[in-house]
């Protein structure tokens, strides 16, 4: 009786201390406010513009079956093994948008992954790319944002199974997966090369939907732009590394091309979600596709994952 | 009477072979389907050179590549029967039987935009033409085609 007592009072213990385990380790801490973001210059619109459309904001939260894509009130449905997400709205409306927001809490919102009142986003959100934006090229992406309408009502909210409905959990999920650095210039590598490697996995986002996935969602880095099956429908998604069946014989030009017309050296024509990004690239420098070239045209020849 | 016989036997089987034939030409639509879409991609090949600049332009060349696209938007549409939705490593998407008037409208659009470059008369008006009907390879991709 005593030994038994005993036990359950070891259990009730144990339980406190893993639940306050849990509890403070998927804590929704901001790493920032970075110091400079009290010091940093007016915002430089024509960069937010740039950004905006090297991220691909709207081909998420633009308000669907609407031709404006300036219009970001949300509600986009994203299908997934953990239930459907619903792109939130992002317009500058100050009830159903980030109209309220301070340049601190986009920062933290695409840094960190933490919202203003303090919880964590599901990466679906790719805070786990756009983190490597630095925080001056953030607050230009914010005043961009907030020069386009505001847009009433609210998407609705996310529908997850259990246990991925607890946004704790994701605190767990980034102690495991999540890096929480800006992006560092490789000063061996050109500039050309830096500002490519930038806005391929910085804004341009590209290793989300090009890189497979673990049972847990993370992106497996050993196959990171070896393609896969693609998260949000049918079919694959392809492998973009210099493997020989992937952009090995590609020149940057073609690379630089695809990234601009849609026309790959075969002139086969991307569909697919592609369809959307090529139409955002294109709004870019030409310099800049060049440069995202020269970058893809330096990764390793990594085959894809069996179909 | 066993000549007779044989004679319908021959005529039978000549018949039958050559309905055979008919219906194995007629039932791989993938594959037809798949070889129109390399020949508007040889066309597009073409049409780009020209755009470009690397081929000086020439109306016959021109007008060739725009035949290419009209041609592929009349035939186009009708090979997505219910019977090739799947097999011969189809990139169509479900999407095109989900929703068959969008994906009819999209050839027509295709149509109605090759048949203006048919009257091109120089690279400039080329280039604008060539311009506008190849925005739809891309619109017709982005919702009926999947990645394999």
């Amino acid at each position: 009786m005593l030994r038994l007592r005993r036990l359950l009072v070891t259990l009730v213990l144990l339980a406190a201390v893993g639940f306050g385990g849990f509890y403070v380790l998927t804590d929704p801490r901001v790493v920032s406010p970075p110091p400079e973001i009290g010091t940093l210059p007016a915002p430089d619109l024509d960069n937010g513009k740039l950004l905006f459309a090297a991220g691909g904001c709207a081909s998420c939260h633009a308000t669907p079956n609407q031709d404006d894509k300036l219009r970001l009130g949300g509600g986009l449905t994203l299908a997934s093994e953990f239930g459907t997400f619903h792109a939130p709205n992002i317009s500058p409306h100050t009830r159903d948008g980030i109209g309220n927001w301070g340049v601190k809490d986009f920062v933290d919102a695409m840094a960190t992954g933490v919202s203003p009142s303090g919880q964590h986003y599901y990466p679906a959100f790719p805070y786990t790319s756009y983190r490597l934006m630095p925080p001056k090229a953030l607050a230009d992406l914010f005043a961009y944002i907030r020069t386009l309408a505001p847009v009433e009502g609210r998407a609705a909210g996310h529908d997850l199974r259990f246990p991925f409905n607890i946004r704790r959990v994701v605190g767990g999920w980034k102690l495991l997966f999540f890096e929480g650095a800006a992006f560092k210039p490789d000063p061996a590598r050109s500039e050309a090369w830096n500002r490519g490697a930038y806005l391929v996995n910085g804004p341009g986002h590209c290793a989300e939907c090009h890189s497979s996935r673990n049972a847990l969602g993370a992106i497996i880095q050993a196959t990171r732009f070896a393609g896969g099956p693609n998260p949000t429908g049918d079919g694959r998604v392809p492998n973009i590394t210099q493997h020989p069946d992937a952009l090995g014989k590609w020149s940057k030009e073609e690379i630089a091309e695809l990234l601009k017309t849609g026309f790959t050296p075969s002139f086969d024509s991307v569909g697919g979600e592609m369809a959307a990004v090529v139409r955002n690239i294109a709004q870019l420098p030409e310099a800049d596709r060049l440069a995202m070239a020269e970058y893809l045209k330096s990764l390793p020849a990594v085959p894809g994952p069996a179909k | 009477m066993i000549r007779t016989a044989f004679v319908a036997a021959v005529l039978g089987v000549g018949v039958f072979g050559i309905g055979l034939t008919a219906v194995v030409a007629q039932s791989d639509p993938t594959t037809e389907r798949r070889n129109t879409m390399k020949g508007v991609g040889a066309a597009t090949r073409d049409g780009a050179a020209i755009a470009k600049g690397e081929v000086p332009f020439d109306a016959a060349k021109a007008q060739a590549v725009f035949k290419v696209y009209a041609d592929a938007s009349k035939k186009m549409p009708g090979l997505f029967p219910d019977s090739a939705k799947t097999g011969g490593d189809t990139t169509a998407s479900p999407k095109i039987w989900e929703d068959q008037a969008g994906f009819k409208a999209a050839f027509a659009k295709f149509e109605t935009d090759a048949a203006a470059g048919a009257a091109v008369a120089d690279v400039g008006g080329f280039r604008t033409a060539f311009g506008n009907v190849t925005k739809n390879c891309g619109t017709c991709h982005e919702t009926y085609r999947i990645k394999k």
